[in-house]
């Protein structure tokens, strides 16, 4: 336990530097893109010179960038996220709202990925070179390739518009009334598409990661010495070459968390799914600094959660990782 | 009131329909209307604010004018193209200093409180004039408004302002807001921006960020029968692929403003159980337009500008990338306004020889290479045929040996570069014709405009000729002198070139043939839909 918290600690305290790298970059690349707030609300509304300045002036972007920097940075330090301008509603309001969504997707895609990823590379791992492996390999390698946007749309025209099984977008039926037990049946209809567009993308690296630690664990001595002692061949394949393949598995979910939460902003759009992928998108599309750097801080504060339990996870299945200091 | 319905639909269903082949007699069988159920339409965005008074914007009419309406709306049949709303008649005096509305008696607001002329002149004063973009123009000389009583209210003018203008404005500047809720707190910031409270046929009921909006019928209405509709949905699909998609899986009934982009119609009307609809939007022209920067030396020179129009095929445009969508334009006021237009103006026939014969006048000889100079061209983000224009123009003015590079930027980089930098040699605009030049088309070619204000002139172009024109015109009050101070207008800017209207189009509502009474008026999209009703 005491080993758990010690981990915990040192990654907190190098969590905060590297939200402040992430906060000071974001903030840096939206200052280098032209046009501000101002411009990208009197593009849709018009507007004279007057009302401009008025606009600029209520905004606070009459101020210096390095003013408007600092008086972020004071704001977060008291864990105020500010005020969205195109929202005109707390940022923290904001993200909150359409934070589940996107966890959901996220969390079922990942999931969806990681078990069958795992799953279908035990197959193809447990004959190396077999015709089963290279019809995987080769299919999974197909599906990585395909852009998610591209997936979305073909499964939407097949099985929404076509066959009429399942709804084309949204995360529940519009203003249907539904509670409980229903309402979680019908948001899980509506989840199947677009989870399925993000988790086929991603099940190639857990396949092929899967697939190529088995080929190297198999030809390990303790392997052979199972074999030799006549175990059979699937308890060899599960209980010593699977088992052993499987960690740098957990690392890997960590990592991907990052990636996949990048890949929900395309596969939300496609959706219509009211998640934080699209949010950020018409956070940039409106220049609304302090709601995007509400978002990244969000999503960074995610992906360092998640990374951490992943940590704490391996330290549980392999005793060798966080025990002191130089280890890991 | 039935008569009126049933000729409005005579207008319809005599007009040019696209619609598919099987639904087009069902469309012309007269029905009775039912009453209930729930409309769904496609929204690809969400206004930050929903308040029609203060952003007289087609994104938010589109929501927000069935919940607020404005003083008259626009028509097919009407006298001076307009219907009554929650004005009853209006009446200019003769020396443009006043304006008289008898408003409708007996309408209520949706919390319940009666509607007075009390509303009107506080929306008038405190919201159109000062906090609307359009109406700061229109009404900024409107000195106060009398209310004598409950009914009546005359507005007031400073300098003499033209009736015609000021009825010309009504569909889209007036939405009149209740005075009861604005006067308690900052009207920026009032409540009411988000969750509008009105006296139109549908009560806002919620929104749901990222989802949709839900308006329900407001049972007090005061149009008889009316609405015919339970429920408004606004179904939020931000993906330009989705609107098509989901239009034939049932799942929406209608798309408007070309939501379903101009390369699918052709399939989707071949659809069973779906229509095509290009009438609606009469009211609502845009114009595709290029805009030079004339602090450029070579740009400065009219023949250069005259070479670039040779050298558009217009019919071209309106062909291939407008998909027959769209009519060519002869200058600044679009063709389908019946007050406005004239064709009696310098046109440019599509002559690349001519062009390439002007610009070697010019004195700008081809150089190495066959090119005589550079530019940059900026097309406009918004719409896709902006952008798809503007691939095209590089190519056209490659033809007259004009190097034009494509800068590509997203809508507020767009805005900064063009508006407020003037980093533009040519760029791609697509403005709006509202019914009066005076409300935003003047302004696309008149000098003096501050720096940042979107689609105005910020190419530099100053010429004190078209500007005391302009003037002119806004203060003459008797409408045939300002029509044909206007037609002059028309003339000075096509021979001149300020700026190329190359094309104007309106869009497409495509609708399941289950929605009836769709496009009745001009601007049927941003109306209230209080005669929209749904089969079965």
């Amino acid at each position: 336990m005491n080993r758990a918290l010690r981990l915990i600690r040192r990654r907190l305290i190098g969590s905060i530097a590297v939200l402040l790298i992430v906060i000071t970059g974001t903030f840096l690349l939206l200052e280098a893109a032209p046009g501000d707030a101002v411009d990208a609300y009197v593009v849709s509304v018009g507007g004279d010179a007057s009302m401009i300045e008025e606009l600029r002036r209520r905004w606070g972007l009459d101020q210096s960038a390095a003013t408007r920097f600092a008086v972020y940075i004071s704001s977060l330090a008291r864990l105020d996220l500010g005020h969205s301008v195109a929202f005109s509603r707390p940022n923290l309001d904001v993200i909150l709202e359409r934070l589940p969504d996107t966890l959901l997707l996220m969390g079922s895609a990942t999931a969806l990925s990681f078990c069958l990823g795992t799953f279908l590379g035990i197959v193809a791992g447990s004959r190396p070179g077999s015709f089963r492996d290279r019809f995987l390999s080769i299919g999974s390698l197909a599906l990585y390739a395909v852009p998610g946007f591209w997936l979305g749309l073909v499964l939407i025209v097949i099985f929404s518009v076509q066959l009429r099984w399942l709804q084309l977008g949204g995360i529940e039926t519009i203003a249907s009334g539904k509670t409980g037990a229903p309402r979680a049946l019908d948001i899980a209809r509506h989840l199947v598409l677009p989870v399925a567009s993000l988790g086929f993308i991603y099940l190639a690296l857990y396949l092929r990661m899967m697939r190529v630690g088995m080929a190297e664990v198999w030809r390990m001595d303790f392997v052979l010495a199972a074999r030799a002692r006549g175990i059979g061949r699937r308890r060899i394949v599960l209980r010593h070459v699977a088992r052993n393949a499987l960690l740098p598995l957990v690392t890997m979910l960590g990592l991907q968390s990052a990636a996949m939460l990048g890949g929900s902003v395309v596969i939300e759009s496609v959706f219509s799914v009211p998640g934080l992928g699209r949010l950020a998108q018409e956070a940039v599309a409106a220049r609304d600094t302090p709601l995007l750097l509400g978002i990244i801080l969000v999503s960074a504060v995610l992906v360092i959660a998640v990374n951490l339990a992943v940590d704490l996870l391996y330290a549980g299945l392999d005793p060798r990782v966080g025990s002191s200091g130089e280890a890991a | 009131m039935s008569d009126f319905a049933i000729s409005r639909r005579g207008v319809l269903a005599g007009s040019t329909f696209l619609l598919a082949s099987t639904a087009l007699p069902a469309a012309l069988r007269a029905q009775t209307p039912t009453n209930g159920g729930r409309l769904i339409a496609a929204a690809d965005s969400e206004p930050r604010n929903l308040n029609p008074a203060i952003i007289a914007s087609n994104g938010v009419f589109f929501v927000a004018s069935k919940i607020v309406e404005p003083l008259a709306e626009a028509s097919f049949t009407g006298k001076d193209g307009l219907e009554p709303r929650l004005a009853t008649s209006w009446e200019g005096s003769a020396d443009g200093l006043t304006v008289t509305f008898k408003l409708r008696e007996g309408v209520t607001w949706h919390d319940g409180k009666p509607f007075t002329s009390a509303d009107v002149a506080f929306s008038a004063l405190q919201v159109w004039k000062p906090l609307q973009n359009l109406g700061r123009v229109v009404f900024k000389d409107l000195e106060a408004v009398d209310t004598p009583d409950d009914h009546t209210a005359i507005f007031r003018f400073a300098r003499p302002t033209p009736f015609q203008l000021i009825r010309n404005a009504l569909p889209a500047l007036t939405s009149v807001v209740p005075k009861h809720l604005y006067e308690v707190s900052e009207i920026a910031d009032n409540p009411a921006n988000t969750a509008p409270v009105g006296t139109g046929p549908f009560k806002f009921a919620e929104h749901r960020p990222g989802e949709y909006y839900r308006l329900e019928k407001y049972d007090a209405y005061w149009g008889e029968d009316q609405p015919r509709l339970d429920e408004i949905i606004y179904r939020v699909l931000p993906d330009r692929a989705a609107a098509a998609g989901a239009l034939e899986a049932e799942e929406i009934h209608l798309a408007a403003f070309s939501a379903v982009p101009l390369a699918d119609l052709e399939r989707i009307s071949k659809v069973p159980g779906i229509g095509v609809i290009s009438k609606g939007y009469e009211t609502l022209t845009y114009q595709l337009v290029v805009e030079i920067n004339h602090r450029r030396k070579e740009l400065a020179d009219r023949k250069v500008r005259q070479a670039i129009a040779h050298a558009i095929d217009k019919e071209f445009v309106v062909k291939t990338i407008f998909l027959g969508y769209a009519t060519a334009s002869t200058g600044p006021v679009p063709r389908n306004d019946v007050q406005f237009y004239s064709s009696d103006v310098p046109t440019y026939a599509f002559d690349v020889a001519k062009a390439n014969a002007l610009l070697d006048e010019a004195g700008y000889k081809r150089g190495e290479g066959g090119t005589r100079f550079a530019l940059k061209l900026l097309p406009a983000p918004y719409f896709n045929e902006t952008k798809q224009f503007g691939d095209y123009l590089r190519q056209a003015l490659a033809e007259i040996g004009i190097d034009a590079e494509l800068v590509n930027n997203d809508a507020a980089a767009h805005q900064k570069a063009v508006y407020t930098d003037h980093t533009f040699d040519l760029a791609i605009a697509p403005p709006v014709f509202r019914g009066d030049p005076a409300i935003s088309t003047t302004i696309l070619v008149q000098s003096g405009i501050p720096d940042g204000v979107p689609f105005s002139n910020q190419g530099g172009y100053a010429n004190p000729e078209l500007d005391a024109l302009i003037a002119k015109a806004a203060e003459t009050l008797d409408p045939d002198q300002r029509i044909a101070l206007y037609v002059d207008f028309q003339k000075m800017v096509a021979e001149d070139l300020p700026l190329i209207n190359v094309a104007e189009w309106g869009f497409i509502t495509v609708a399941r043939s289950s929605v009836k009474e769709v496009s009745n008026n001009p601007r049927w999209a941003v109306s209230n839909w209080a005669d929209t009703w749904i089969e079965g």
